[in-house]
């Protein structure tokens, strides 16, 4: 399987996984990501030493994903909406716990069962920690298949190198959309570092204990106070953006995943009209890119934040930006899917405004 | 001068934080035991619930891992699946094992994980202070079940152990008692075997463990142990419950 390939998103994600070493993979099924679980499934198959067990539930699957992580394994789950909302007791331990996995959320709309249709209602609860406790998860948002091949091989890498989970976050578009992908050399599982906190049997060491768990307030301040330190080391070093038609842009729309191409296409058809525009796409959304997007900011008439929800990332956006331009929000929830015409009528309509802006839905 | 009883090998040096007559201590040490003369100890993981017992990884001296509240068994096949060769044993007590986290334990058994799983039975949620369990008897008094548990408002107890030696990946499941020297001896013969059919790569077991709890049943340790003799076998019987090893 070499050279140029057209997959769908949800078949990417999941060669790309295989190519990084990832051998172990829990899911219980939901629409509209069955296609990676199944695609799992059958690369399994042709493999030694590879295990996939459709669990019982999104709780069973989290929590095989803790196990088969404390034993030392590249291990990976997927879901979407619903379903990754069960696994975030398990997401909270494996932060607490200090954990690598890497968890695929594909989006659908919600609140509730929602529907099956790509949305992207999901970011809080991805960026903000989403189960109990004080921590965060490193979120990826690719846009493209080819993004989505390289960023599951930097969120495995990512989850061993901070011993953190790390999210892919995609929506039900993406996981079908088929694209062309160039996948990176594969990784032999064995070749990979040795991990040396993992429990495999205290042979010839001091047993080793890895828990959450800790009853005395002091040191469970003190792991709070790891995680914050770790947490401050990787928004230090892996914030990352794309910027696209910035140079003289006097507006900026702000999009990630999806969206951001679908604003893509609107940024172009209003540059056709003559409006000095560009895009900013977040690739990281925790940690978010905040620092290059407030040095932009100071040059900018204002921002356009557009999402396929109510209305989430505008809120980092806004922090980033400390009130140096308006910025706006557009956005459609529920699983409708703008067109590029549609944000550029968007992105025209507001081009000119100049009155301070209320916070608009 | 010759020693002829010492703390097992498995048991780190550390003084038990159970209450006087808690079960968990006698469990604790014939696990150990076990453990030692099997010489596996170099090779075991352990997973501890939620619970009294959380703090189980302060005394068993080999590598054990904390799981969420019920979901010991999906933690543990996650580790047996990636080390296959290893020994992993989960600890859970009823409410863990048997309320919040019936659906991984059932489906455990099913797959016929090669993982072993002890289940202490006290009939009651010790560590949140006496709570009604899924294994309270009908009439016992808890916190939550002050007037005494009543079948047909809160349903009957729970014979977690019966439900899985009908999945077919069950191999092997017994259910004993600490409460006398005898259920003693026997809950560590049972230890011992279940502990065999994974070694033998046969399937899933299980040895369920009747166990005083004085403090929230509020009796002595005396009174206690003779209510698991009296009153809980009633309705939780020792006995070989499944054994086709």
């Amino acid at each position: 399987m070499d050279g140029k390939l057209l997959m769908r998103g949800t078949h990417v994600l999941g060669e790309a996984a295989v190519r990084s070493g990832c051998r172990i993979y829990f899911g219980y099924p939901i629409t509209p990501q069955n296609e990676l679980p199944e695609y799992m499934a059958s690369a399994f198959a042709n493999l030694d030493n590879a295990t996939f067990i459709q669990a019982e539930s999104e709780l069973a699957a989290i929590n095989m994903v803790i196990g088969a992580s404390v034993a030392g394994a590249r291990v990976m789950t997927s879901s979407s909406s619903p379903g990754i909302s069960l696994k975030q007791e398990g997401i909270s331990y494996l932060a607490g716990m200090e954990l690598p996995a890497v968890i695929v959320n594909m989006m659908r709309g919600g609140p509730g069962l929602g529907n099956i249709a790509p949305a992207q209602g999901d970011y809080f609860q991805a960026t903000k920690g989403g189960g109990h406790g004080d921590y965060r998860v490193i979120v990826l948002a690719p846009a493209y298949g080819q993004e989505i091949a390289d960023m599951t091989r930097e969120a495995f890498d990512l989850a061993d190198k901070y011993r953190t989970p790390v999210m892919i976050l995609g929506d039900g578009m993406m996981g079908q959309m088929m694209e062309p992908v160039t996948f990176p050399e594969p990784i032999d599982p064995s070749s990979l570092p040795k991990k040396e906190w993992i429990l495999d049997g205290a042979k010839g060491r001091q047993s080793r204990i890895i828990r959450s768990l800790w009853l005395d307030p002091p040191l469970e301040e003190e792991l709070n106070w790891r995680l914050v330190r770790k947490y401050e080391m990787i928004s230090e070093q892996i914030p990352d953006q794309e910027m696209y038609l910035l140079d003289d842009a006097e507006m900026v729309v702000t999009a990630y995943g999806t969206a951001a191409r679908i604003a893509k296409g609107g940024v172009a058809r209003a540059r056709e009209m003559g409006l000095k525009v560009g895009l900013f796409r977040p690739k990281t959304l925790w940690p978010f890119p905040s620092r290059p997007l407030a040095a932009l900011s100071r040059n900018l008439k204002q921002i356009l934040v557009f999402e396929m929800s109510t209305g989430q990332m505008v809120e980092d956006v806004r922090l980033a930006v400390e009130g140096r331009c308006p910025v706006r929000f557009y956005g459609r929830p529920g699983g409708v899917v703008s067109t590029p015409e549609e944000i550029a009528r968007v992105i025209a309509s507001n081009y000119h405004r100049t009155e301070p802006c209320a916070h608009t839905f | 001068m010759k020693k002829i009883f010492s703390r097992p090998k498995s048991l780190k040096d550390a003084q038990f934080h159970y209450c006087p007559g808690c079960g968990h201590s006698i469990i604790h040490r014939l696990v150990a035991e076990v453990i030692d003369e099997l010489d596996i100890r170099e090779r075991t993981i352990g997973v501890p619930p939620a619970g009294c017992a959380v703090l189980a990884y302060n005394y068993f001296d080999v590598d054990m891992a904390e799981a969420p509240h019920g979901r010991a068994a999906a933690v543990a096949t996650g580790i047996k699946r990636v080390l296959p060769d290893r020994v992993v044993f989960t600890y859970q007590g009823d409410g863990d094992i048997a309320a919040i986290g019936t659906a991984e334990i059932i489906h455990c058994a099913n797959r016929g994980e090669r993982i072993t799983a002890i289940f202490v039975n006290n009939a009651v949620y010790g560590m949140t202070g006496g709570q009604m369990a899924p294994t309270t008897i009908p009439g016992q008094v808890t916190t939550t079940s002050p007037g005494g548990r009543v079948p047909l408002r809160d349903g009957n107890p729970l014979d977690l152990s019966k439900m899985l030696a009908l999945a077919e990946g069950s191999v092997y499941i017994e259910r004993t008692s600490v409460s006398s020297p005898k259920g003693i001896l026997r809950t560590r013969k049972a230890l011992k075997k279940a502990f065999e059919v994974q070694l033998q790569d046969k399937g899933f077991s299980l040895v369920e463990i009747l166990s005083a709890c004085p403090t929230n049943w509020k009796m002595s340790p005396a009174q206690a142990v003779r209510w698991v003799d009296e009153t809980m076998t009633k309705f939780f019987p020792p006995q070989v419950i499944k054994d086709v090893a």
